[in-house]
């Protein structure tokens, strides 16, 4: 029972993190008909776990690279909020200077390194990372967001097996969504593969898990991460989760024919911050009042960062043609 | 005197001596063969945790390769034939060019990434490739092509110590050649030509092998009473324009020679950029010598053809000049066959 009471603590702070970003992503989505955020943005409501789990247990100094889905990532790492909002703005106080959009995050003061917008354009990123890491003796490690689409490009399986060749501290971890775009698993993968055995064979630790179940996502990632300072080698987690909106843009788009409204209900009924919330309540490690007070304080932070990204300066023209190299 | 191959592993060697942060790697980086003589001996000296053979998969690892220069490291990649390289034209091209512009500034790749072109001995369609152009294309790419030792060596350290992502590609019929390379930390600044000849009567803009056919065919023009200005560019990715111009201004006259296939070409490029510069000076329309635009056939018969050479250039300046010239007197060696670049090279690559 003592470390479920050790738990409670980094369980509410996880809670919190997840309704940052799915107040954040919920809150972009109401406001993109505005058409202020002027960029392709693909929001993640209902895959906050992983993030979120990712962000409470990883180090400051540990890094992070991701794909297009990256606000989750980002904000759970302690990516800035304001500097994001402003970004997705295209505001020179964005925190990639408003060249980037939300598809190219960055912030590294804590080591956010970059989300991509190419399908697994990041994961050698994140596996050379992991060999700077090995070359400096430290004992950080270096976490790659990816999708299940990601797991079809070639780059994957390069990348995999380098990391098993040279023994590199780096945690993939695959957000498995059921869907590229608009084309299902089972259009893109053999029926009954499961990614994290095909890795499994490729010569990582694999495990598989259900990335709803926030308390289950904690414990996986923990003995990863912990796994990986210890011994230095590379971990595989596949998460099944699902996105609740489209792939790109604001609106839900289960009425266009490419799911099911019975599926996506299905997930819904599973909502990540529901279930982390029954169980917080049951386990009393959280209150009503709590959950309340969490929601206004994120909501008026949530708030201050679209008036900052919403108030902050257009880059000057000459920034166009500024930063093609670093002298 | 130190041939073009032993400049590459002086660079190297200079490089991991000054900083331990460079590491080195590339598929057979450790052979017996050593990347055609250029990194023999490199693992012994500095160990296999800076000098490391690797899987064959050229997109990942480049993108490996930035992943770690993200982080303090000065990787120098190397691939022994630049076609295998178009495997990782997307770690290239949407990550190690993008990266400082498209984060704002806050973050840059400074790596470097070897490229050997091959010629002759039926090297043929996927084994010759030189499309140089295709890089320095792409913004936010720096490009090198290095035609003497002494260049090979100060601009492998240039390349490996700029912030920025650098492509340097070495032509394989320059691997023997030799000339008189400096000790030391010596740099060749990225973007600077040289000015290998100087002349009144023409401009002659070479890079890579071609400045080596120019300078075969200056010494025939020359004695015949042309005088030719030969500009070895060195760097295509920032060109150094000015001092194009500058000969132009001079000559009137321009043949911009290129190793790749003439469409879109590098010396394309050359050819407009001086048309729209220099266009009140010039005396005549200015002329590229370039590749075909096909693909590089194999046969010993074919590439015989294929290949622009000392003979084009002299016979294209003779033209403009309206000079008959005399190509008797320019005699290239019996000893070897037109597929080879001397004695030394016996293929098979």
């Amino acid at each position: 029972m003592k470390t479920a009471k050790k738990n409670t603590s980094v369980f509410v702070q996880m809670y919190q993190l997840m309704k940052k970003i799915r107040i954040t992503e919920e809150a972009i989505a109401n406001r993109y008909s505005q058409w202020k955020m002027r960029c392709p943005t693909h929001l993640c409501s209902g895959q906050e776990a992983v993030a979120a789990a990712v962000g409470t247990i990883l180090r400051k100094d540990d890094f992070v690279v991701s794909m297009h889905r990256a606000h989750g990532h980002y904000l759970g790492k302690g990516g800035n909020l304001k500097k994001m909002l402003a970004e997705i703005h295209g505001k020179a106080g964005g925190c990639s200077g408003g060249k980037g959009g939300s598809m190219h995050l960055t912030d590294k003061s804590v080591n956010f390194m970059g989300s991509t917008a190419i399908v697994g354009g990041t994961i050698p990123i994140g596996v050379g990372l992991g060999l700077s890491i090995k070359l400096g003796k430290s004992n950080q490690v270096s976490v790659v967001f990816l999708g299940d689409g990601a797991t079809e490009e070639g780059v994957f399986y390069e990348s995999v097996n380098f990391a098993a060749v040279k023994k590199l501290p780096v945690l993939f971890i695959c957000e498995n969504n059921l869907y590229s775009v608009y084309s299902p698993l089972s259009v893109r993968q053999p029926v009954g593969r499961k990614i994290s055995e095909m890795v499994n064979s490729i010569g990582i630790e694999s495990e598989h898990g259900d990335g709803n179940n926030a308390g289950e996502v904690y414990d996986k990632i923990r003995r990863a991460v912990d796994a990986i300072r210890k011994d230095g080698l590379p971990r595989f987690l596949e998460f099944a989760t699902y996105r609740w909106r489209e792939h790109c843009g604001p609106n839900f788009d289960n009425d266009i024919g490419y799911r099911t409204e019975e599926e996506f209900e299905s997930w819904k009924r599973r909502d990540p911050i529901v279930l982390f919330e029954e169980k917080l309540l049951t386990d009393k490690a959280i209150s009503k009042k709590m959950i309340e007070k969490i929601e206004a304080d994120i909501q008026k932070e949530v708030d201050e960062a679209f008036d900052y990204a919403a108030s902050s300066d257009f880059p000057a023209d000459a920034d166009a043609f500024d930063g093609l190299y670093k002298n | 005197m130190t041939t073009f191959a032993e400049a590459i592993t002086d660079g190297y060697t200079q490089a991991m001596e000054m900083d331990k942060s460079v590491i080195c790697f590339g598929l057979g980086i450790d052979d017996p063969k050593g990347i055609f003589g250029t990194t023999l001996g490199l693992k012994e000296k500095f160990g296999e945790e800076r000098v490391f053979d690797v899987p064959t998969s050229e997109n990942a690892l480049t993108g490996i390769g930035i992943g770690a220069s993200l982080n303090g490291i000065r990787p120098v990649m190397s691939h022994q034939r630049l076609d295998f390289f178009l495997l990782a034209m997307d770690q290239l091209v949407n990550n190690a060019a993008k990266w400082h512009y498209m984060f704002g500034s806050q973050s840059s790749v400074p790596i470097t990434i070897r490229l050997i072109v091959g010629r002759g001995w039926g090297q043929g369609p996927t084994h010759s490739q030189n499309l140089q152009a295709w890089f320095a294309h792409v913004p936010g790419l720096k490009v090198v092509m290095p035609s003497m030792a002494a260049d090979a060596k100060g601009l492998l350290l240039s390349s490996i110590f700029d912030d920025n992502p650098v492509v340097f590609i070495e032509h394989r019929w320059l691997h023997n050649l030799k000339g008189d390379v400096p000790a030391g930390d010596y740099r060749v600044p990225i973007g600077k030509a040289q000015r290998l000849r100087k002349g009144s009567d023409i401009s002659i803009v070479a890079f890579s092998y071609m400045t080596i056919e120019a300078l075969h065919a200056i010494e025939v023009l020359e004695k015949q009473g042309i005088s030719c200005d030969l500009i070895d560019l060195r760097s295509i990715s920032p060109i150094d324009w000015e001092m194009i111009f500058e000969s132009v201004k001079k000559t009137g006259r321009l043949i911009a020679l290129d190793t790749g296939p003439e469409i879109c070409s590098v010396a394309g490029e050359i050819v407009a950029q001086v048309s729209m510069e220099c266009f009140d000076v010039l005396k005549q329309a200015p002329q590229r010598l370039a590749l075909p635009q096909f693909p590089t056939p194999t046969s010993l018969a074919l590439t015989k053809v294929f290949y622009k050479k000392a003979e084009d250039i002299i016979e294209l300046a003779g033209k403009m000049l309206e000079k008959d010239i005399d190509l008797k007197s320019f005699q290239r060696s019996k000893d070897f066959l037109h597929d080879v670049p001397g004695d030394w090279f016996k293929g098979p690559f």
